[in-house]
């Protein structure tokens, strides 16, 4: 059901954590599955330059979060909002298409993270 | 890595003595039994024996069994021809939110047709009330279908005080005795129902054979209309192949049924004592009205299909209900009607075993599952704070 690359992000996820010193924080969550992720980031000079994330959900959720922090770190706040969730799904080459929607909740998790940075004035 | 399978409810894998009473019917034996010829006869005394087998298995008469291609046309069979054939007596029927999805969706399907069904709520146990049923039934009742045990919570229902109930205001009685029938000791004739359901791939039979019992003298409509197969009750040329090893799988389990349930029984124990244990585990269901073979929980803060994929890495096989590992994503009637709150029902896990696992097997889960556990939940972002996803308010929702 799973491709080879999405099974190894859930089982080495990368990036798993808390940042209890982040500069911003996104939590984006899908009532009907229950999946909820939860992304910290870290931003010097408008860059990513660390970044973590919990998520409570299935193998596509956590693969997912797990794909997203590698997929951002180290970019600009500006590059890191281009991602979007096809991108994050092909980077995992795919997802099965009934968790396109329930589980792919990494873009618009940094989307969050980073809007409360901003929010935060820094 | 050994397969540690822990799945038997879902389906349980052939006995080599089955599949041997099976070979020659798929090879020299290929007669068709309405055939006026050896061939024939053959095929015909091989579908005879399993109905003396299938029935001896649950203290029924041979002309009682009805075979069909599986538990679930057995249910729609149940529920649909029975409350069909009752029609000009009423349109209400009465099941529960315990029932699988072949009584469950039939049920949805007659209220398409005019018929009126209650769907009677579970304790937090998962049992069905026999005073709701009696509360439930008007003078349109006609049918009245309650598994005989839930899958998924392992749950044992109270189906002979039901069929008293039912006896009593004259209104057909079905179970589903999918779970149950080669599980446990079954007698419709204790139990008091007039139709149970059975699937061979629960007692180590082939899949793609089934039997609906129907007690003699109970009217059915055929859900399959065609030639005299069954009495003209299920049309179609026989599986022969599937309902002689159906018929030799009944008749082992028959002469094994206390030793398999001993078996059973004390890694269902172990296994449940020890996972009570790790922390934040719920056992749901009863604890002694359960499956011999079943144990099920909810594990608070992680979801159930992480968990089954950290177990396969294991080699252990088991199910769970959360809406995740469901094609719909959603999450299971059954759990809910016993008010486990959703949160905890992403984290539901079963475990059932079978007479080809043994205790090292148990305590193999019993070590690996707890790191499994330890491992999601520090992912998850609810461990530490004990939030639940339904506190999650998001821009959308």
């Amino acid at each position: 059901m799973y491709s080879q690359k999405l099974m190894d992000h859930f089982t080495n996820p990368r990036n798993v954590g808390e940042m209890p010193d982040a500069d911003g924080v996104g939590m984006e969550g899908n009532p009907t599955c229950g999946d909820t992720m939860k992304l910290f980031i870290k931003v010097e000079n408008e860059k990513i330059v660390d970044i973590k994330f919990q998520t409570f959900g299935c193998g596509a959720a956590i693969a997912v979060s797990s794909m997203i922090t590698e997929m951002a770190k180290g970019k600009t706040l500006d590059e890191a909002l281009l991602i979007s969730k096809q991108d994050v799904a092909d980077a995992l080459d795919g997802l099965p298409p009934q968790k396109m929607h329930c589980s792919n909740l990494g873009a618009d998790a940094l989307r969050k993270a980073i809007e409360d940075y901003r929010k935060r004035g820094n | 890595m050994k397969r540690l399978y822990f799945d038997h409810v879902a389906t349980n894998p052939l006995l080599p003595e089955v599949f041997e009473v099976m070979e020659p019917y798929f090879k020299g034996e290929f007669g068709n039994p309405l055939s006026m010829y050896d061939l024939g006869f053959t095929a015909k005394q091989g579908i005879d024996k399993a109905r003396e087998q299938v029935g001896a298995l649950i203290n029924a008469k041979a002309a009682e069994i009805i075979f069909t291609s599986s538990g679930a046309e057995a249910n729609n069979f149940a529920v649909k021809g029975l409350a069909m054939s009752r029609q000009n007596d009423g349109n209400h029927v009465i099941i529960s939110k315990a029932e699988h999805h072949s009584v469950l969706n039939t049920a949805r399907s007659l209220e398409k047709q005019g018929f009126v069904v209650t769907y009677l709520p579970l304790d937090k146990y998962g049992l069905v009330d026999p005073a709701a049923v009696k509360g439930a039934i008007n003078k349109d009742t006609v049918l009245i279908s309650i598994t005989h045990a839930n899958s998924e919570v392992g749950t044992i229902e109270p189906i002979q005080e039901i069929s008293e109930i039912a006896r009593e205001h004259k209104i057909t009685f079905h179970a589903d005795g999918v779970a149950t029938v080669g599980n446990m000791e079954v007698d419709v004739k204790a139990l008091g129902v007039d139709a149970l359901s059975i699937a061979a791939h629960q007692f180590y039979g082939p899949k793609g054979a089934g039997a609906l019992y129907l007690r003699a003298g109970q009217r059915i409509l055929p859900l399959i209309y065609g030639g005299i197969q069954e009495n003209g009750r299920r049309a179609g040329t026989e599986n022969v192949p599937a309902i002689v090893g159906m018929g030799k799988a009944a008749e082992l389990t028959k002469e094994k049924l206390p030793e398999r349930m001993a078996h059973v029984k004390t890694l269902r124990d172990r296994c449940i004592e020890g996972l009570s244990k790790v922390e934040k585990v719920h056992l749901t269901g009863h604890r002694t009205l359960r499956l011999p073979g079943h144990a099920s929980f909810v594990v608070e803060f992680i979801e159930g299909e992480g968990m089954l994929l950290m177990l396969l890495s294991k080699s252990i096989y088991a199910a769970s209900g959360s809406a995740c590992t469901s094609k719909a994503l959603k999450a299971s009637p059954t759990l809910a009607s016993m008010g486990i709150p959703t949160s905890l029902t992403h984290g539901s896990i079963v475990f059932s075993f079978g007479i080809g696992n043994e205790m090292e097997d148990v305590e193999s889960l019993l070590t690996e599952f707890p790191a499994i556990v330890g491992k999601l939940r520090a992912m998850s972002p609810f461990a530490k704070e004990g939030w639940r996803p339904e506190d999650m308010k998001t821009e959308e929702s």
